[in-house]
């Protein structure tokens, strides 16, 4: 029976459930220290002193570092000349939360104590908090060698406005896809520990190997004396992916005070010092036919950057523009985009990271041209979509070729889940009945670019490179473990990684260990992100236990004295096909495997080890179609999701059960963001006024729906798997369709459009023709 | 300072601790049961969740010198049947009621102390029942799931 | 996240209380379920010197009928009044909004007296025991005195409590008839009322419409004088004065006011 497609329960379970798992604040080794940053209270503020004198003299503080401490060590990487940031704000700060200086106390409640005894004087500068702001000719400039708070751009080449005036009609929208914090429940921190026999630092990041090629070059260090491990994990998004500054530091402190030094933000803190998502504004403007066909599409972006460049920030917008026309076949497409620094905490990819931001244009904009052409939204994606005779289909992008998907048949079967009629039915009835709420009905038609990737793509980020790592074991048992250079932080890759090899190998799946996160016993890996686990690490298992039991079956031939391609494996065994009860066991094969005198003569001890960089020759395509029933309360306006259908193809689906629960967690942050999540800054001072979770709303149990979910597959052929990935397709399919639902809902108002989050009181001002 | 006795999982503790010490912290660094967890500072999350004398409470927002002598149950003093598992804890492994861990012990927790009051709760329950414990990685309606399978198979035990 | 330094007192009497409550002046705060009381301590928002801890005080808790009335000890939990039987047939507004107040965590330590005493205008207790014409009865230094809700309520975070005074029990006529209704506007399952209406007879009370729970006075006159619901509930924002935060804009409280005085009204006579 294969364990591929099957729903396996998860390895990583048992110890979570039992409170036995290990995330980094629960590590308590000896005479360990506490240390927390002073934050800027400033947005935006030359800082004119810092006196610790009162600091130094508070119980328990070990000491206190500023800029001035580092001032031999570089910038954090990864930042653009000129842009770069400072491990500790040096003579400015340019976020309200930024880092100003370290306090390290015997433990957290005497630093808490002790920071706010740290005084620092501030010259207040004017401050930006939106790229309207930090672009307006009297901005004040964040970076003073330079004289724009743009860091790059690249302008719209070709305006296409032939094709629009050739076209019937142009619908036209300004879209805020709205700054959003990550929010993992578990926030940042890291403990290192910096012996004579060098560092060992466990760290909340989704990219260890990434972490420490980096620090060991910022420490000036070799690779070799520089530990990262990433314990469990309590969720990244994207967010722990950043090289934040407490990774850099608390070596240092350690070092210094040979002490091990832990830091382990608060949720306020986290709330200001974590990567945000999101905060794109969206010229769109589309050219179409009295059929709803789309000639031509034109998008300038502008992404809020926050204070610093991050390295993953500053790809979004590439990323957005490449997968601006998503699922349609438009002939002529042009995007534009610029990024800017504003006095906010800096943003750097969130689930989706860019792609949630284009999908939710193009399925807004589509919407737009059924109202204008008064067809339904459903035919005019048809009437659109790439078909799947198209592919491989060419975008208006090189570096984008989608390789696989069938849009008609994943909306055919949204629209089977949903019962497309008895919803219209239901929404018209309810229409006539003044007391009854107005039905609203949207659909997102999505796809999106995942499998990160094909060589090259994460190098743009910063990265090392784009392959993903395995390597398998095998033990003199017969049980095997395998190494594997992505960096799960909850989305099982032990599971489907056991799952993959077992098919593979023939071990039983409890005979297979899977180890991730230390760079100390994990070869290079490049960590986990875009949606890349089962394309990349997968496929990497695979084609190593593919290559490994070449080997295998050498050795059990050599044993059974039969010929190599009669032997097959299976329930832990080797058999020669067609004679039963010729077999040996794995443990046979495993022991064998170590001993020189039972070898066939071309195999070594050892031979049972196979390690491989897994290649993508491209991107990955996830995609579906989604939509959303809503009901909208006549008189308050707030928005209640009556059903939720998710139909995803996401290729070859290694565990069900895991790939639902993607889809259940991305679709839950997407519904998030589109009703309820906004990070909010006061527009003239830059302070942040969301920076808890009493005011930055994070949806509970009976705040979200139950999903539909369902399944088209079409095969990725780019990897041997057959899979594209799943990991970000709930939160880049989803908000358009809620949107598009409300704005559905709204449709006898005379409503186009509604910014995210569709709050009720957002929806009141609709009906009342308000703004 | 005080001397503060406490009973975790029906073991005793005592640690002279400051009074402004949180009851989760007493259980994480003094008692060091690591299994409950901080996931904000604004008693919104739920991760922290804790039995205190049978019923769910926010270990962040009580004092561990205001339980002096009572009786707390953390995610580790939970057992059962299923190889070693409660029926809850059983229901979120069968049901895939989680996915990096974090808020899980709250999660659980929670869910104990719902079927403890409730062995036949409806899904507006389930949830409700819930709705002080956040998680970012499930979606909410595989941890409804695993509750009512924990419900079908032993309840909050 | 982390309080700042305080020392714990726990008392056993009320007398102890207030006698702490009287030697420690300022720098000292009550300490009851601590669901008010901790979160503002942990943001560094409060920080009294001294919490003196009432909650092993026995007889401040739990719930008897006397007479037309329920005695409620004032460390009653939300818990216990949502599932008391006497609070159920006796005063059923009070149970149905101790069930929405946070969640089921919260509603495990926090208490009454705590809630009251605290002065939020959105406060889920205070609305719906104001609009029961609850009194509350305070032992302070110089004896025990009742105030009706109508004058307990007097600024933002501000009761008629004087620093010394001990919350003792609240006093809930019993209710006449079911004619009653407690709605709460949330954006957020878990969240503080955006506004909340309590109807209970005559009464019309109006949470987080300013900074204490007001009486819709003038929808309440127009009831009295044989207006019809639609017409009474549009007046229910007059004397209020919401403010305009994260949550919601004073222009859609007010409307939300409207709507819910209205569906009150409604839900009242539908239940009587």
């Amino acid at each position: 029976m294969s364990l591929v497609g099957a729903k396996v329960l998860r390895k990583e379970d048992p110890s979570l459930l039992t409170g036995r798992g290990k995330f980094v604040d629960d590590f308590s080794p000896p005479n360990a220290t506490f240390a927390q940053f002073v934050m800027s209270d400033q947005a935006h503020a030359k800082i004119i002193s810092i006196d610790v004198s009162e600091t130094l003299k508070m119980p328990g503080v070990l000491g206190v570092w500023t800029a001035a401490d580092f001032i031999s060590f570089p910038n954090l990487p990864g930042g653009m000349p000129d842009f770069e940031r400072p491990v500790l704000a040096h003579d400015r700060v340019r976020w309200a939360g930024e880092p100003v200086a370290i306090v390290v106390a015997e433990n957290r409640y005497q630093a808490a104590d002790a920071v706010p005894t740290v005084i620092v004087e501030y010259e207040s500068l004017d401050a930006v908090t939106t790229v309207e702001q930090a672009t307006s000719p009297d901005a004040p400039m964040l970076f003073e060698t330079r004289k724009s708070n743009v860091l790059t751009k690249v302008p719209m080449l070709d305006d296409l406005e032939k094709h629009f005036t050739k076209s019937h009609d142009r619908a036209s929208l300004r879209i805020v896809n709205q700054r959003c914090a990550v929010v993992p429940i578990e926030t940042v921190g890291c403990l290192a520990d910096w012996t004579p026999e060098g560092l060992t630092i466990w760290a909340t990041t989704q990219a260890p190997h990434h972490l420490r090629n980096k620090l060991a070059s910022w420490l000036d260090t070799p690779q070799n004396l520089c530990r990262v491990i990433a314990p469990d994990v309590g969720g990244g998004f994207g967010a722990k992916i950043v090289w934040y500054p407490e990774f850099f530091v608390a070596p240092l402190l350690s070092k210094w005070l040979r002490r091990p030094v832990k830091f382990m933000q608060t949720r306020s803190e986290a709330m200001v010092q974590m990567s945000h998502g999101r905060d794109q504004v969206h010229e769109i403007e589309v050219g179409f036919e009295k059929n709803g066909k789309i000639n031509a599409l034109r998008m300038v972006i502008s992404q809020n950057l926050g204070a610093y460049g991050d390295p993953t920030g500053l790809g979004l917008a590439t990323l957005t523009g490449w997968m601006a026309a998503g699922c349609y076949k438009i002939p002529h497409v042009s995007t534009g985009f610029r990024t800017v620094v504003t006095n906010t905490t800096p943003v750097a990819a969130y689930r989706g990271a860019g792609r949630p931001e284009a999908t939710f244009s193009i399925e807004r904009i589509i919407d737009l041209v059924a109202l204008k052409t008064n067809l339904d939204p459903v035919k005019v994606r048809q009437i659109n979509f790439i078909q799947p005779k198209d592919f491989p289909y060419e975008t208006h992008n090189e570096a984008v070729v989608y390789d696989s998907g069938d849009f008609p048949q994943a909306l055919d079967e949204c629209l089977r889940l949903l019962d497309y009629d008895a919803a219209k039915a239901q929404q018209a009835k309810n229409l006539a009945d003044k007391n009854a709420p107005l039905i609203g009905i949207g659909f997102s038609c999505w796809l999106e670019i995942a499998g990160f990737g094909p060589n090259g793509s994460l190098e743009g980020f910063g990265h090392l490179a784009s392959w993903e790592s395995a390597q398998i074991r095998i033990a003199p048992d017969g049980s095997a473990t395998i190494f594997i250079g992505s960096s799960p932080h909850g989305q099982g890759h032990e599971t489907f990684v056991a799952q993959i090899a077992s098919d593979e190998l023939g071990i039983p799946f409890e005979r297979i260990s899977v180890i991730h996160g230390d760079t100390a016993t994990v070869i290079q890996g490049i960590g986990t992100m875009g949606s890349r686990g089962v394309p990349t690490v997968g496929s990497a298992v695979k084609v190593a236990s593919e290559r490994l039991m070449v080997r295998a079956k050498k050795i059990a031939a050599h044993l059974l004295e039969a010929a190599e391609q009669d032997i097959e494996v299976k329930d832990n065994a080797f058999n020669v096909r067609g004679t039963p009860g010729k077999k040996v066991s794995w443990s046979d094969v495993g022991l064998t495997s170590f001993q020189p005198l039972r070898l066939p003569p071309e195999l070594q001890a050892g031979t049972l080890e196979e390690r491989l960089f897994h290649e993508s020759p491209n991107f990955s395509y996830p995609s579906g179609a989604y939509a959303c029933v809503v009901e909208v309360n006549r008189k308050t306006g707030k928005v209640k999701i009556q059903k939720m259908v998710v139909v995803d193809d996401c290729g070859t689906v290694i565990n069900p059960l895991m790939a639902e629960g993607q889809v259940h967690g991305g679709v839950a942050q997407g519904i998030a963001q589109a009703l309820y999540e906004q990070v909010r800054y006061d527009p003239s001072t830059g302070q942040p006024i969301t920076a808890n979770l009493i005011d930055y709303l994070i949806p509970s149990a009976p705040d979200l729906p139950n999903y539909i979910a369902g399944r088209i597959t079409t095969l990725c052929p780019n990897n041997p798997l057959g899979a594209k990935g799943i990991g970000e397709s709930g939160a880049v399919g989803s908000p358009p369709a809620v949107v598009n639902a409300v704005v559905n809902a709204l449709s006898s108002f005379g409503v186009e459009h509604i910014d995210m989050p569709v709050t009720p009181e957002k929806v009141w001002n609709a009906m009342n023709g308000r703004k | 300072m005080t001397s503060v006795r406490i009973k975790i999982n029906g073991t005793d503790h005592q640690h002279d601790v400051e009074d402004r010490t949180l009851l989760i912290h007493y259980i994480r660094e003094n008692a060091r049961l690591t299994g409950a967890h901080i996931g904000c500072d604004t008693s919104n999350c739920g991760a922290c969740t804790v039995l205190l004398n049978g019923s769910a409470i926010k270990s962040c927002t009580v004092l561990a010198v205001q339980v002096q002598g009572e009786e707390v149950t953390t995610i580790e003093g939970l057992s059962g049947d299923f190889n070693g598992l409660s029926p809850v804890q059983e229901g979120f492994r069968q049901q895939h009621g989680l996915q990096c861990g974090y808020c899980t012990p709250g999660m659980v927790m929670a869910s104990t102390a719902l079927l403890r009051e409730n062995t036949t709760p409806s899904e507006d329950e389930i949830r409700h029942a819930l709705e002080g414990n956040i998680c970012r990685c499930t979606g909410y309606e595989m941890i409804v799931n695993s509750v009512r399978w924990a419900a079908e198979n032993g309840g909050g035990k | 996240m982390i309080p700042a330094q305080f020392t714990h007192i726990p008392v056993t009497t009320v007398k102890e209380a207030s006698d702490a409550l009287n030697h420690y002046g300022d720098d000292s705060k009550l300490l009851a379920g601590g669901h008010s009381l901790i979160p503002l301590m942990k943001l560094r928002l409060a920080t009294p010197a001294v919490l003196i801890d009432i909650a092993r005080i026995s007889n401040l808790r739990g719930i008897r009928e006397e007479k037309d009335k329920l005695i409620v000890g004032a460390l009653t939990t939300h818990e216990q009044i949502e599932n008391s039987p006497l609070i159920k047939k006796y005063a059923p507004i009070i149970a149905a909004a101790a069930k929405l107040v946070g969640d089921p965590q919260v509603r495990h330590r926090g208490t009454i007296g705590g809630s009251v005493a605290h002065g939020d205008a959105a406060s889920d207790l205070s609305v719906a025991l104001f609009a029961a014409n609850a009194s509350f009865v305070a032992t302070g230094p110089n004896g025990v005195r009742t105030i009706g809700a109508v004058d307990f309520f007097l600024g933002f975070w501000t009761t008629a409590l004087n620093q010394d005074d001990v919350l003792t029990e609240i006093h809930i006529p019993f209710a006449p008839t079911s004619n009653w209704s407690y709605q709460k506007f949330t954006i957020r399952s878990q969240d503080w009322a955006v506004v909340s209406v309590a109807v209970s007879e005559s009464n019309i009370i109006l949470g987080a419409m300013g900074e204490i729970p007001l009486r819709a006075a003038k929808s309440e006159e127009a009831i009295a004088s044989g207006a019809d619901f639609e017409q009474a509930a549009n007046f229910a924002d007059e004397g209020t004065s919401p403010s305009s935060d994260l949550r919601a804009s004073a222009d859609y409280r007010r409307h939300l006011a409207k709507v819910m005085v209205l569906d009150a009204l409604k839900e009242a006579k539908h239940r009587s």
